[in-house]
């Protein structure tokens, strides 16, 4: 009998669907891998499994019986425990506190804290997961970011969860770390738990699950077992279409080097990079999560310090220590995290538009409010922005135009030389993300210099005049358009050897 | 979908201002349309001046509060500086002219609440630390200057100012009615009054646009450490004697006139006029609940009442 059935469940955020139709089963004691590209549905659908959202219509059913879980407390009385992406570990407590969090053992009095009794089954839990060696009082910000996602992960372990799901758990673990977390999901799938997936890292699906079921634009297109499935057929169904039509024609000719940079390091997440990009060129980056790629793309735009190496801007040594001073020098970076740090999300579209060129429209500090008006409404219309008025907060808008607000902000910026874009489709749908390429290729073929920064293969592979390949910090490969090949990259960026990736294809 | 662009269209009036904001209004009008029937005194000449010369002292120090909490921050110091502001205008002018000591009065507001500014910007620390420790060392400092009451030399200080009518209405009044406007227009047409606010809706989005955070932080400090100072000149000159220990828990009745008036701590909100309709709505209250002897002790406890309905009627639906 199916432990964890998911029928129908659709959900949409104001009248924008993130999840149109997601069903899918699965049998208590195995583990299933939830892929999609980003946008397709997964944390969504994470979120109605913990209760933190209501779905519009569709049904959970646990063992064939319906299951209501309206708030986060009735997922977690059913068993089911989500560890996400995000650490949601209290820093200044102890290892045993966070394990044990609201669940504190007691004796004595009903509100006297057990230590001796948190710190024994906090130890026992991390030692059955492998990891002895972390001491239960020691101070969770002293343990090491792929040791906090342990902790973070033994937090849902003691709970013995009967369905488990895991939300991208290896982005920041070591080979050795992954392995004994592999590990331990097979324990709890021998004694009759479910556990659900979810990672981008292709290769770890078949390690790890015994089937998979794919997402896309909000709809499960496909559920089988692992081992009839090849990666390719994967990438297919979640990318869903040919990649001819989403991508525009590459015919630029790239000019003079804009941007260059010889052994740019920042002592801790990056080290000898080297790379150009030209006028007119669209040069690609891939790198899975974790690899620095963000951290170089922040300190290139002065947003984050580095240490030795250099850059230069159209030959000439820049000094660049503030985003300020990147704006100035005609930079420009669309930020991966558009609601954390690319938008204001209750400012208006106007506001949010202008943040980077003021002084275009004003006069000793003052705003021409017609001429303001004017550059706001061209752009709304050049990107076809969907909304009331410019006045409207951003966080009305949809995920597709709320990036098309962002690319307003850069676009109205005169005499940007280079854009950094990362992760620029990131949460949008496939519609306004074949828009959003038209831009960049627009840009380039206007003569920009663009380094676009993605964790989607069809993406870069799509775009880019050139592509470089990022893993633990380090550019581990260069390809040209003719050596574009998503095993090739993804072998590179996952630093598997040709071999094994191949085999894994079988 | 006629329409050529989609910005085209324009929000009737009406509804660019929120449920919550006609509520209060609708309130504030319903309160004095009371007051006017029950109390033959309210409505007075004598009383409508009277409450006009009030309610300038917690209009500026709101005015300035509102700039700050724009930004995201909060501004605790303001009570202390209207003190020590207030005491600097009156004592020094044993020394020097009166305008001379209005000037220095003004100008020790702008430095502490530069000092503030540049901590909280330069430093990354939170604001209600940073003003809760100047509201502490000013208060102290205050005594040091002046532990008894300071009265002002000049009969002009109090001719010209606090004791100054144009017709009926009061001098004080008047600066604190085009200050309005003033601060109305930067939070709107000032291009710093504008990035203020989108950094109190996300600060790291401004600077990663190429802006300079810190400066537009700093000058909000300023502007509210300005008119903390404006508003303990007047009340000195208007009073005719500074104490040392007056201006003790100001900032609360401002906090109050700028979350009635949209604004949401923590950044994202809050609008000239509405913090107008505030100061006049706190002000209200105290007038008639003095008019109708009221003790002291229940008028603390209803202002309490209408911040939380303030707060509220506000909330964000989640």
């Amino acid at each position: 009998m199916p432990e964890l059935t998911v029928r129908h469940i659709k959900k949409s955020f104001d009248g924008n669907p993130a999840i149109r139709d997601i069903s899918f089963s699965v049998a208590a004691g195995r583990v299933l891998a939830l892929v999609g590209e980003n946008g397709a549905g997964k944390s969504t659908l994470m979120r109605v499994l913990s209760g933190a959202i209501q779905p519009d219509g569709g049904e959970v059913l646990l063992d064939g019986e319906p299951a209501r879980i309206a708030r986060p407390a009735d997922a977690l009385s059913l068993g089911i425990r989500i560890v996400y992406q995000e650490l949601s570990l209290l820093p200044h407590l102890s290892v045993g506190e966070n394990v044990l969090l609201g669940r504190m053992p007691t004796r004595g009095l009903p509100f006297q804290v057990d230590w001796r009794e948190v710190n024994r089954i906090a130890g026992a839990t991390l030692a059955g997961f492998g990891f002895p060696d972390i001491d239960p009082q020691a101070l969770v910000r002293s343990l090491s970011v792929p040791r906090q996602q342990v902790v973070e992960i033994a937090k849902a372990l003691v709970t013995e969860p009967r369905i488990l799901i895991l939300d991208e758990p290896t982005a920041v673990l070591s080979a050795s770390e992954t392995d004994r977390l592999f590990a331990k999901v097979r324990e709890l799938a021998r004694s009759g738990a479910t556990v659900i997936y979810i990672s981008h890292r292709l290769e770890e699906i078949f390690e790890i699950a015994d089937e998979v079921v794919v997402l896309k634009d909000g709809q499960s297109v496909l559920q089988g077992e692992v081992g009839t499935l090849t990666q390719a057929e994967l990438i297919t169904a979640m990318v869903g279409r040919p990649l001819e039509a989403i991508y525009p024609e590459r015919n630029r000719t790239p000019g003079h080097a804009v941007l260059e940079i010889e052994q740019l390091c920042d002592g801790h997440t990056f080290e000898g990079i080297d790379l150009t990009v030209h006028a007119g060129e669209i040069v690609g980056m891939f790198g899975l999560v974790g690899s620095g790629r963000t951290e170089l793309a922040k300190a290139v735009f002065g947003s984050e310090a580095w240490t030795s190496g250099e850059v230069r801007l159209e030959g000439a040594a820049a000094r660049i220590t503030n985003p300020a001073a990147a704006v100035r020098a005609g930079m420009a970076m669309i930020t991966e995290d558009r609601k954390g740090d690319g938008l204001a999300l209750d400012a208006s579209v106007a506001d949010n538009a202008m943040l980077a060129s003021y002084r275009r429209t004003s006069r000793a500090g003052v705003i021409d409010g017609t001429a303001r008006k004017r550059m706001v409404d061209q752009k709304v219309r050049e990107l076809s922005i969907r909304l009331r008025n410019t006045a409207q907060p951003v966080r009305q808008l949809s995920g597709g135009n709320q990036q098309k607000v962002v690319l307003a902000k850069w676009m109205l910026v005169e005499g940007t030389k280079l854009f950094i874009f990362d992760e620029p489709t990131r949460g949008v749908d496939i519609a306004t993300k074949v828009e959003i390429y038209q831009m960049i290729a627009d840009l380039a073929a206007a003569g920009a210099a663009v380094l676009l920064i993605s964790s989607e293969m069809p993406e870069v592979l799509g775009l880019s005049d050139r592509l470089l390949v990022m893993r633990e910090g380090r550019l581990v490969a260069e390809l040209e358009p003719s050596g574009f090949n998503p095993e090739v990259v993804f072998a590179h960026a996952a630093g598997l050897t040709l071999h094994q990736g191949s085999e894994r294809l079988q | 979908m006629s329409e050529a662009s989609p910005t085209a269209t324009q929000l009737p009036a009406w509804q660019r201002f929120s449920r919550a904001d006609l509520i209060f209004a609708a309130a504030i009008l319903a309160l004095i349309v009371f007051a006017s029937l029950a109390s033959e005194a309210f409505l007075t000449q004598r009383n409508m001046v009277n409450v006009s010369r009030q309610l300038v002292t917690n209009g500026f120090l709101s005015l300035g509060m509102l700039m700050v909490v724009r930004t995201g921050g909060i501004d605790l110091s303001v009570g202390s500086v209207l003190a020590l502001a207030g005491l600097l205008a009156t004592g020094l002018q044993e020394q020097m002219h009166f305008s001379a000591a209005i000037l220095l009065a003004l100008g020790s507001g702008v430095v502490i609440g530069w000092i503030n500014g540049f901590l909280i910007a330069r430093y990354n620390l939170q604001p209600f630390i940073v003003t809760l420790a100047t509201m502490g060392s000013v208060r102290g400092l205050v005594y040091v200057y002046a532990n008894t009451p300071r009265y002002p030399v000049d009969e002009a200080f109090r001719g010209l100012l606090g004791g100054a009518f144009i017709g009926p209405v009061p001098v004080t009044f008047i600066l604190f009615a085009l200050a309005v406007p003033m601060v109305w227009f930067y939070l709107n047409h000032a291009v710093s009054g504008r990035l203020a606010f989108a950094i109190g809706v996300n600060k790291e989005a401004v600077r990663l646009a190429g802006v300079n955070v810190g400066r537009h932080i700093i000058f909000a400090y300023v502007a509210s450490g300005l008119f903390a100072a404006i508003a303990g000149v007047l009340l000195a000159s208007r009073l005719g004697i500074a104490q040392p220990s007056v201006g003790v828990g100001y900032e609360l009745d401002a906090i109050a006139a700028v979350v009635i008036g949209g604004g949401l701590l923590g950044g994202g909100g809050g609008t000239a006029i509405g913090v107008l309709g505030g100061v006049i709505a706190l002000a209200v209250v105290d007038n008639v609940l003095n008019l109708f002897n009221v003790d002291s002790y229940y008028q603390q406890l209803l202002k309490g009442l209408i911040i939380l309905v303030a707060v509220l009627a506000r909330r964000k639906k989640a």
